[in-house]
């Protein structure tokens, strides 16, 4: 087991060395300079005035050189200093944004996985039901709604016409104000609908998925070989074929990542929620590279985690997986 | 394929009934685009200060925007960028995912590992974080956005591809090519691709509807297709902003994107359950 993981981390070195290249390639290729940007608005900036400003920043310096300087940075947990007028350490921009993003991740996966996994099960155990051509019905409808929209509705409905929750931000105007209870109450009206969208999606995949890994599971011998042992229908479905079926989600889940963090850009656009969404969304905007560079580069290992992590727990499950 | 193949085909694919509505949404939608210039009551960047945010009525059925214009004549001309965006962003996703997945499956040893350490590299992205950044970097346009969409959507393709050119290129008929002396890009092109193609088709279908919906995010973002070039995505930003008085502004070009990737959808279902009857058993 323990050669097993260590194996897979070493995979997860050039890996990560392939994300950065790329990162570092789209950002620095891409015509226009952020120095440009700064520049533009005042044309009695001189061209040397120009050059001294690429020169702090080190734009001036080849792209390889610029790439091992960042990179040896980065071996420290140096992103480097925003561009942005503040030119804070990129890594303390993103830290105080992350928790955010990841905390309504975490929340929307969880509610992803208690809503979806059984209704996949109910659908596969019961196969051609109502209650399976009703899911498969919200599935493919699921599927097929752009999220921002279902947010526009649902916030015209519950934010304007009922005026039941919050349409933006995290914290009421009165916030500081309020016992614990009042600040958890507070918070939690304000997360109800973008964790809610930013679950929908996954809702409508993973339960599908898992409909059709149960319908697999029961198709095999074991479960009649089960059958004909005359153990009641309830441990056949619930111990023998749910084990099996639940085993391929793990891995869903992680390859669900990099799709549920690009997802918060739309959403905390649209629910004006601090995350890394929008951090990204601004620094794009104002060509804030450091920005840019750390958030792709985070993103990205936080996607080679959640596959570790997913790889790991399936070799624990499965026997099979270590010994190969 | 050959023709006893297609017919067979044919034969499951008409009784698969949701693959039959997906079809029949798609046909619609493209005889709506080609047909727009036609069809579209108004032009649908007339501007008309004196019936600004009127709500569905006789004379405007789906009501009219911030600026007056009609927002039937809108979303018709709009769904012509969906489709375009769609086509051609799938279009480029598998040019490079058949030609990638089919060297990683055919020649096998480093060529296999280079690529597919690269498709797992691509597969590490939050692709959102990564098309933003690109289409935000190189100036928002139509044709920007068709790429970056395309190059960023291959990986699932080169996957498919490379599986299935695994299990092709053992097969007796590529043998006898090789036999006969066929060279590597006659067996790939004429006798390996032409009978992997199938899931790759589904997975194309599907990925159209994909396509749509990350563009009409994009333009809902500002950095998609720009206005006054009609976008369902940019309606619906409009929308958003006069959310409180019309809520047709918002309605019904949400409504399109999610019947044109309904239909797609479907119609993917329907293929895929056509072309592999394994599945298809697997239901009855």
């Amino acid at each position: 087991m323990a050669t097993y993981i260590l194996k897979r981390f070493f995979l997860m070195i050039p890996i990560f060395l392939g994300i950065t290249v790329i990162s570092f390639a789209v950002l620095h290729l891409a015509p226009g300079a952020p120095t440009e940007m700064q520049t533009m608005m005042q044309p009695k900036v001189s061209l040397e005035a120009r050059a001294r400003l690429n020169a702090i920043y080190g734009l001036d310096k080849p792209l390889h050189i610029q790439y091992v300087d960042w990179l040896k940075r980065l071996v420290r947990f140096d992103f480097g200093r925003s561009f942005s007028s503040d030119n804070r350490p990129v890594q303390e921009k993103i830290m105080e944004r992350l928790p955010v993003t990841l905390f309504i991740n975490i929340l929307s996966l969880v509610l992803i996985l208690v809503v979806a996994i059984p209704i996949g099960i109910l659908s596969a155990v019961h196969r051609y039901s109502l209650f399976d051509k009703a899911t498969t019905l919200f599935v493919f409808v699921g599927f097929a709604t752009p999220t921002f929209w279902l947010a526009l509705l649902l916030m015209l409905v519950f934010g304007v016409h009922l005026d039941w929750l919050p349409i933006s931000g995290l914290k009421s105007l009165n916030y500081e104000y309020l016992g614990f209870w009042g600040k958890v109450v507070d918070l939690g009206r304000h997360l109800i609908l973008p964790v809610l969208l930013s679950a929908f999606g996954g809702l409508a995949g993973l339960s599908r998925y898992m409909r059709g890994n149960m319908l697999e599971v029961i198709r095999q011998d074991y479960i009649l070989t089960a059958r004909a042992k005359g153990l009641p229908e309830r441990v056949v479905i619930y111990k023998h074929a749910l084990r099996n079926a639940l085993l391929p989600v793990v891995t869903v889940l992680g390859l669900s990542i990099p799709g549920l963090i690009g997802g918060s850009v739309i959403f905390e656009s649209i629910f004006a929620i601090p995350g890394m969404g929008q951090l990204f969304y601004g620094a794009v905007m104002a060509r804030d590279y450091p920005v840019v560079m750390g958030e792709l580069v985070i993103g990205a290992v936080l996607t080679l985690i959640g596959n570790l992590v997913a790889d790991i727990s399936y070799a624990l499950v499965d026997p099979r997986i270590r010994v190969r | 394929m050959t023709g006893a193949l297609v017919k067979e085909f044919w034969r499951r694919f008409r009784r698969h009934r949701l693959g039959l509505i997906g079809t029949g949404v798609v046909f619609l939608l493209f005889i709506v685009s080609l047909a727009a210039p036609v069809l579209s009551p108004y032009d649908p960047s007339y501007i008309d200060i004196k019936s600004i945010l009127e709500p569905p009525s006789y004379n405007h059925p789906l009501g009219t925007d911030q600026l007056g214009r009609d927002v039937l004549s809108r979303i018709i001309w709009g769904g012509r960028i969906s489709l375009m965006v769609g086509f051609v962003a799938v279009g480029i996703a598998m040019v490079i995912g058949v030609f990638l997945g089919a060297m990683a499956g055919y020649y096998g040893s480093y060529v296999d590992t280079v690529i597919m350490r690269f498709v797992d590299i691509m597969l590490c992205f939050p692709t959102f974080f990564l098309i933003l950044a690109v289409v935000a970097l190189l100036e928002p346009s139509i044709w920007n956005i068709m790429v970056v969409i395309g190059a960023t959507g291959w990986m699932g393709m080169a996957r498919l591809i490379r599986a299935e050119i695994l299990s092709i290129k053992e097969r007796d008929y590529v043998l006898a090519a090789r036999a006969l002396g066929a060279s590597h890009t006659r067996i790939i092109w004429r006798h390996i691709i032409p009978n992997a193609m199938a899931p790759v088709l589904v997975a194309a279908t599907l990925g159209v509807a994909a396509a749509i919906l990350t563009e009409s995010a994009l333009s809902f973002l500002g950095i998609g297709v720009q206005p006054p070039t009609p976008s369902w995505g940019n309606i619906l930003t409009a929308g958003k902003d006069s959310i409180e008085v019309a809520w047709w502004l918002s309605f019904y070009p949400g409504m399109a994107i999610l019947i044109t990737v309904l239909g797609y959808n479907l119609l993917g279902e329907g293929i895929r359950d056509a072309i592999d009857p394994r599945l298809r058993e697997g239901r009855q």
